[in-house]
């Protein structure tokens, strides 16, 4: 799995579902990265649930079993967190019962397959920088905490013709802002505090769709 | 142009995007409040820009934020403006954004509805999805109302893709708005035969789902299912399936014996592990739906239960994990089989794996018995000593004590070893379960007679050192077991070897620091203990002295407690103190006193079932509802405030313990109806009985053998000092028993033995051959006379499935076919002129109806249009308008309330076009013809529109019945009526090219400005662009034009317009007074395209500022109205308004949505409302009505713009 080759800090998938609806959760702790709940709660439930997920799931030794039971925060005893580690990423999902266990674990390698293709090798700082991309990739698998989808080529092909959209239409427009967005990420892991605008755009006239 | 937007661009490509937004907050982790708060300023100067790429990536930022835990809600107008956007990138991020952000009580939700519906119909299939996917997460009942039909027709969308989606969000919709259910079911089903995959399973999925909270209605889709099942071989479609299948089979046992054949191959066949653990799950609820009917499977639950042995014994953790999960269950209808296993489960509680050990503790339930249960509590107590997470060592505390008091304490042996157990788990610092041991302790002292002197030494020691659980006041959850302590030293101290000093020990100074609740029982308790006490001394003359010592410590200790700031504290010990020194008083008189304080307490005691109460059956003639005394004419809410107070302490006494004290029956009455009670318990399955099979032990143990039950093992030790170890009773157990096969061995030739001894002197002990150490008298529960039991006390009243209750089999009653549309917000965007004017006739139509003549002419009315249409039309097109297109309906949805339920069967025969009989063809011919128009250019569309608004009224009868109807099955007749359809958008101006409407809504942000929201619509068949939007600027208000452009210049729209569609702009314009309403003059001029030429057209408007675009919805507390009326500040004025039919609340929702209003208080018939100006002028109404007659007085600190304001209401109320 070329997941862990990337140099992954910590990141967490959380999906959970309450008693009347289903609630999928992503989370990355530290500098927390995707997070979808479907159950609309309000920012403090949110939080207390991601941070009590992550104790969880983060003290939990290597080879002991993928289940937890997370108690009332996350909707009673009928759900748990079925999650996924990979190197030093966690995929937390919590499902209800009507859900196979099994089936969500191969649901979490899906997801993280699909990842990796579609970010080709994908990072934790991929996920971290690319919410919005994660987010967008993981609407096209469970939608309003449903599995939509779990044919890991459909969805490729549904989130490529996607993109290809957004490139068209951004056109002339777009290119100058992808030129910058280039180069500021050239040093992506860390950039200085202050980044020096001024330079950049000295920079930008040179670039090839400005002729 | 294009010069234009790269300058834009350039401009713009420095803001932070959300990479640097992440890799900002990365850097400074230190300040990272500070940093974001900057950020989030940035994000505000982004969102006030024009620009519609800034505005999203503000909002794409926000997301990001919103996802930290910070709270956005403040940008959702913002959010809605993104999802608007044209451009599917920007659409997509706003779409993002809502799906984060917006829950159910955001009240711009509202204001997508058509932005949604224009979404939803889009030509590109990634503008539906996205707007599907956001929906799924947003999804409101006004939302699901308003667009199910759209989304039905969406589930027969061409593009698997959609339907695939659309399929799916159906059981949103289902969830919000039940009613949808069953129009929508038929199409759903075909769905399950769907020739896509993905749309299958999609199908597969919402059914399961909905199958699961209510199979029964669902039965009927078995065979269909079966065939599924059979011929998949998509793994998930068939987990899903399988599951399904476990929750219909409960429900019917035949189909379960189809079942186990196919699910056996499957079993044997399939190499996928979910599959497999699904399989052996279903087959497990196939067996135990089968237990009682038919035997012999034993084949399949060997099969069973030896695949779970292969998971458990797996390395696999998860496995493992699902192994013992499925065992649990199998556990509660064959325990036999389960109980072979028993090493392996006990293995598992040693595991690592927490999860792992939390699973084989259920197990462990199910696999004690009388001979091992001391053994596998005492493993467990090893565990809790290990422990060292508070929540699995309280899990393992309730599993304790779940194990030992389960079936009524049916496999305790030995009582002393239980409540020394109890009193060993009280050494446990922090748990939370303290009140658990409590009732526990409680318990089995009240219901164990024999026990009561062993548990009140006991506790009188608990009592004795208190301090040890107590000395860590933070931990007082444990010290909840005081209570019970006291109680029980309290309530059984006849049984105290010396009460003195008990007493001495619950009358200590640090008992003071206990929680009020205990407090109150350490008094009640003492007074108990003072009376034995003065019993037991006055039997002896000569110690008069000594009992007055006694109640001189009473009157010393107890003035503590009377200080205290608990009320119950307070008031018993006040009371007993006084009754202390009365006492006392006559005890210097030499008067004998002890039996008279006895007396006090004299009475037993007996346990009541839990649910006794609730289920004491209201006496003929009691009206509980009835006022005894007429409540005083004040106001109403104080009432409310005394009322909640009263039920909120009645509550709490509820909570503890208190078990009530019969007073004095005649005894024979007593006996007579306790056997009326026995009989009934007799035949009552949800009594709890008194373990039957115990209870038969010791008869039989009497009868037969004639030799007391009660032995006193000497070997088991009177009193335990200190705190008491459990293990001495398991080696005293097993010496006992040992005892008892050696002395059986001795008396070999006796078959029979005698008292507590086991027969068998080799090979494992039966069950029936341990006796119990102690005699246990389970006292029964007692139940009210004449109380229905029943079960359903336990359902959650709030669970949105218990909506979905429906039943599906039925066929649909033409009313039916399509969906009913309660309410509905009319979709003015895509009406036409004819429309309009139509519409408008036909919502006020049944408010100036009196009769029901005019009705009948309308209905005639319709029918002719209807004849006439017939000849011209195709068959099957008036279907298609039935499946396809909400809008009209809705348009029509105000009737509803008003219409007769009464449909000819002809008229909705003429509706639909078939036969009402065969109603499930009809259904799918609904779903076959749909599909077709969906193709079809939307220029036929429009046509189609045309026609279809001028059969308008047919359709609006024929809903009006399926509205009705389905409330009336449903069981979901709302309280107040549907609100009417509402609108604040307003013709602007149009021609035959291009329709404006718009709202007109004050700035939050800023004090001096106007929001005007305009939406276009191309009416004709060409594309129209450069649309410039002027307007003559007043010395009071101007139109907000771009830095460096004239006073006069005109804006450009930011859009064209293709044919037939609609588009929103806004413009701000900026206001000095607000006092008055104003127009302002206005020019539109735009280029009509067409294929050959183009040509240069303007339509002049005006636009109408009203004094109520002023005012902005502020919500307004109560109390603080209250402050601003009292104020002085605001003047008054009134307004009356004569001849008003409608219901109180549409008066207020109208008031609400057409003027801003919010409502403070609503009392009956009358009603606060506030509202705020931009400039913060206060507007309050009071709202009343009486006979049709509706009487507004208002205050305001502006008299203009309040006499503006009522003139406005007035005016909107004299339009409907």
């Amino acid at each position: 799995m070329s997941v862990e080759k990337g140099h992954l800090d910590s990141f967490k998938h959380k999906c959970c579902e309450d008693l009347y609806q289903k609630l999928y959760i992503l989370v990355f702790p530290c500098t927390l990265t995707v997070f979808v709940i479907y159950v609309p709660q309000n920012e403090d439930t949110e939080q207390q649930i991601i941070r009590e997920t992550f104790h969880l799931v983060s003290k939990r030794d290597e080879n002991v079993c993928n289940f937890l039971e997370g108690g009332m925060l996350i909707g009673g005893s009928e759900n748990r967190l079925i999650y996924r580690h990979y190197a030093t990423l966690y995929f937390v999902f919590c499902v209800d019962s009507s859900e196979s266990e099994l089936g969500i674990l191969d649901l979490i390698q899906v997801f993280v397959e699909t990842l990796d293709k579609c970010f080709e090798n994908v990072c934790e700082l991929d996920l971290i920088f690319h919410v919005d991309k994660v987010h967008n990739i993981l609407a096209e698998m469970v939608m309003g905490g449903m599995v939509l989808e779990t044919n890991m080529n459909e969805i490729i092909i549904q989130v490529d013709a996607q993109n290809k959209m957004e490139k068209s239409e951004a056109g002339i427009a777009g290119a100058p802002a992808r030129a910058v967005s280039a180069v500021k990420n050239m040093n992506l892991p860390e950039m200085p505090r202050n980044i020096n605008i001024g330079d950049i755009s000295i920079k930008v006239p040179n670039l090839p769709s400005f002729k | 142009m294009a010069l234009k937007i790269v300058k834009g661009s350039i401009d713009r490509m420095f803001d932070k995007n959300l990479q640097d937004l992440v890799r900002g907050i990365r850097n400074h982790k230190e300040d990272e409040a500070k940093y974001i708060s900057t950020c989030i300023d940035e994000i505000k100067q982004e969102l006030k820009q024009d620009n519609i790429a800034v505005k999203s990536n503000a909002v794409c930022k926000l997301t990001y934020l919103q996802m930290l835990g910070y709270d956005v809600s403040w940008a959702a107008f913002n959010i809605v403006e993104v999802m608007s956007s044209s451009k599917f990138t920007y659409k997509r991020i706003g779409y993002l954004a809502a799906s984060q952000c917006f829950h159910e009580s955001t009240d711009v939700i509202m204001l997508t509805t058509n932005q949604i519906r224009k979404d939803l119909s889009s030509p590109n299939q990634y503008d539906t999805g996205v707007a599907l996917t956001g929906l799924s997460c947003f999804v409101t009942p006004d939302l699901a109302r308003d667009l199910a039909n759209d989304i039905m027709t969406l589930m027969s969308h061409t593009k698997p893709y959609i339907r695939k989606k659309a399929v799916l969000i159906m059981y949103k919709v289902f969830l919000k708005y039940p009613e949808s259910l069953r129009p929508a079911f038929p199409r759903m089903k075909e769905k399950l035969e769907d020739p896509d995959p993905g749309v299958q399973s999609a199908a597969v999925n919402v059914i399961c789902e909905l199958a699961r909270r209510n199979p029964k209605n669902y039965l009927s889709l078995a065979p269909l299912f079966f065939k599924l099942m059979t011929s998949s071989t998509n793994n998930w479609v068939l987990i899903k399936i399988i599951k399904l299948f476990g929750a219909l089979t409960p429900l019917e046992p035949r189909l379960g014996k189809k079942l186990i054949e196919p699910l056996t191959n499957l079993i044997h066949s399939t190499s996928a592990m979910s599959l497999l653990y699904e399989c052996v799950n279903t087959v497990i609820a196939v067996l135990i739906s089968l237990s009682s009917g038919m035997p012999n499977h034993s084949a399949s639950i060997q099969l069973c239960v030896q695949k779970l042995r292969i998971l458990i014994e797996d390395s696999d953790q998860n496995l493992k994990y699902l192994g013992l999960l499925a065992m649990s269950k199998i556990l509660k209808t064959h325990p036999k089989s389960v109980q072979s296993h028993k090493d392996l489960i006990l293995q598992c509680l040693d595991d690592k794996d927490e999860s792992i050990r939390l699973r084989a503790l259920d197990l462990l339930y199910g696999m004690v018995s009388k001979k091992n249960l001391m053994e596998i509590v005492k493993k467990l107590m090893l565990h809790v000593d290990k422990a060292e997470g508070t929540t699995y060592r309280d899990e393992l505390l309730t599993k304790i004590i779940d194990i030992c008091s389960q079936s009524n304490y049916q496999y305790i042996t030995n009582f002393e070893w239980y409540i020394s157990i109890l009193v060993e788990l009280t050494r446990l610092e922090g748990t939370r379960h303290g009140h658990l041991i409590a009732s526990q302790m409680l318990d089995v002292a009240i219901r164990v007679k024999a026990i009561r002197a062993f548990a009140v030494a006991q506790m009188a020691t608990l009592l004795d050192n208190a301090h040890l659980l107590t000395g860590n006041t933070q931990h007082s959850g444990i010290c909840e077991v005081l209570y019970a302590a006291a109680w029980i030293c309290g309530e059984f101290s006849e049984h105290l070897e010396d009460p003195m000093a008990t007493l001495e020990a619950m009358l200590r100074p640090k008992v003071a620091t206990l929680p009020g609740h205990i407090q109150a029982v350490y008094v009640q308790n003492a007074a108990k203990l003072f009376s034995t006490v003065l019993c037991g001394q006055e039997g002896a003359p000569a110690d008069s002295k000594v009992a007055q010592e006694t109640s001189q410590l009473l009157i010393d200790r107890l003035p503590v407690f009377v200080q205290s700031d608990n009320l119950e504290v307070q008031e018993r010990a006040s009371c007993i103190l006084q009754l202390v020194k009365y006492i006392q008083k006559l005890q210097q008189k030499d008067v004998e006193v002890a039996e008279e304080v006895t007396a006090l307490f004299a009475g037993e005691l007996n346990p009541v079932a839990p649910k006794a109460q609730k289920k004491v059956p209201v006496p003929e003639g009691l009206d509980l509802d009835a006022w005894i005394n007429e409540p005083p004419s004040g106001s109403e809410s104080e009432d409310e405030g005394r009322k909640t107070k009263g039920k909120a302490v009645f509550a709490r006494e509820e909570s503890r313990h208190t078990k009530p004290r019969y007073t004095e029956v005649d005894e024979k009455e007593l006996a007579k109806r306790r056997e009326v009670r026995k009989a009934e318990q007799a035949n009552n399955p949800f009594y709890i009985k008194a373990s039957p099979s115990s209870q038969k032990v010791y008869q039989e143990a009497v009868g037969v053998e004639h030799i007391p039950v009660v032995q006193i093992d000497l070997s088991v030790p009177l009193k335990v000092p200190g705190m008491p170890m459990s293990d001495q009773y398991v080696k005293l157990e097993e010496e006992r028993r040992q005892k008892n096969k050696a002395d059986r061995k001795k008396d070999k030739k006796k078959r029979r033995e005698k008292g507590r001894q086991r027969r068998g002197d080799s090979g494992p002990e039966s069950e029936e051959d341990i006796t119990p150490a102690h005699m246990v008298d389970i006292v029964t529960e007692e139940m009210p006379e004449n109380a229905l039991p029943s079960d359903d006390d336990d359902k959650d009243p709030n669970d949105p499935h218990k909506a979905l209750n429906i039943d599906l089999d039925k066929p649909l009653a033409d009313s039916e076919k399509k969906l009913p549309v309660r309410t509905h917000r009319p979709d003015e965007v895509l009406k036409s002129p004819i429309e309009d004017a139509e519409g408008l006739e036909v919502t006020s139509e049944p408010k100036k109806k009196s009769g029901k003549e005019k009705k009948d002419k309308e209905r005639k009315k319709g029918k002719e249009k209807k004849k006439k249409k017939k000849h011209k039309q195709e068959e099957g097109e008036d279907l298609m308008e039935a499946g396809s297109e909400e809008p009209v309906q809705s348009k029509v949805t105000n009737d509803v309330a008003a219409q007769p339920p009464a449909s000819t069967p002809e008229e909705a025969a003429a509706v639909t076009d078939a036969p009402p009989a065969s109603t499930p063809d009809a259904a799918s011919g609904v779903a076959a013809v749909v599909p077709d128009s969906e193709t079809k250019s939307s220029k036929h569309k429009k046509k189609q529109k045309k026609e279809k608004d001028k059969k308008k009224k047919h359709h609006h009868h024929h809903h009006s019945d399926g509205a009705r109807e389905e409330s009336v099955q449903n069981g979901t007749v709302e309280d107040e009526e549907p609100l009417p359809p509402m609108s604040n958008y307003a013709l602007l101006a149009e021609n035959s090219y291009i329709k404006m409407v718009c709202d007109i809504q004050g700035n939050l942000h800023d004090g001096s400005q106007v929001v005007v929201s305009v939406i276009f619509e191309n009416k004709c068949d060409s594309f129209i662009k450069s649309m410039e939007f002027n307007v003559m600027d007043s010395l009071n208000s101007k139109l907000q034009r771009p830095e460096g452009a004239g006073p006069h210049d005109s804006l450009t729209v930011p859009f064209h317009l293709p044919p037939g569609i609609s588009s929103e702009a806004r413009f701000i314009f900026s206001v000095q007074s607000i006092v008055m309403p104003q127009k302002l003059k206005g020019t539109l001029t735009f280029i009509v395209k067409t294929e050959d030429s183009s040509t240069h057209e303007k339509l002049d408007f005006k636009l109408h500022f009203t004094c109520t675009s002023y005012l902005i919805t502020t919500p307004c507390y109560s109390d603080a109205y209250a402050k601003l009326l009292e104020s002085g500040d605001l003047k008054g004025s009134s307004l009356k308004l004569e001849g008003i039919n409608q219901p109180f609340h549409h008066l207020l929702a109208r008031i609400c949505f057409h003027h801003h209003f919010s409502v403070v208080e609503r009392i009956d018939s009358c009603a606060s409302m506030y509202s705020r100006s931009i400039q913060g002028h206060h507007v309050c109404l009071l709202v009343k009505t009486a006979d049709q007659t509706v009487s507004i007085d208002a205050k305001c600190d502006e008299p203009g713009l309040l006499r503006n304001v009522l003139d406005e209401i007035k005016l909107t109320f004299s339009q409907c």
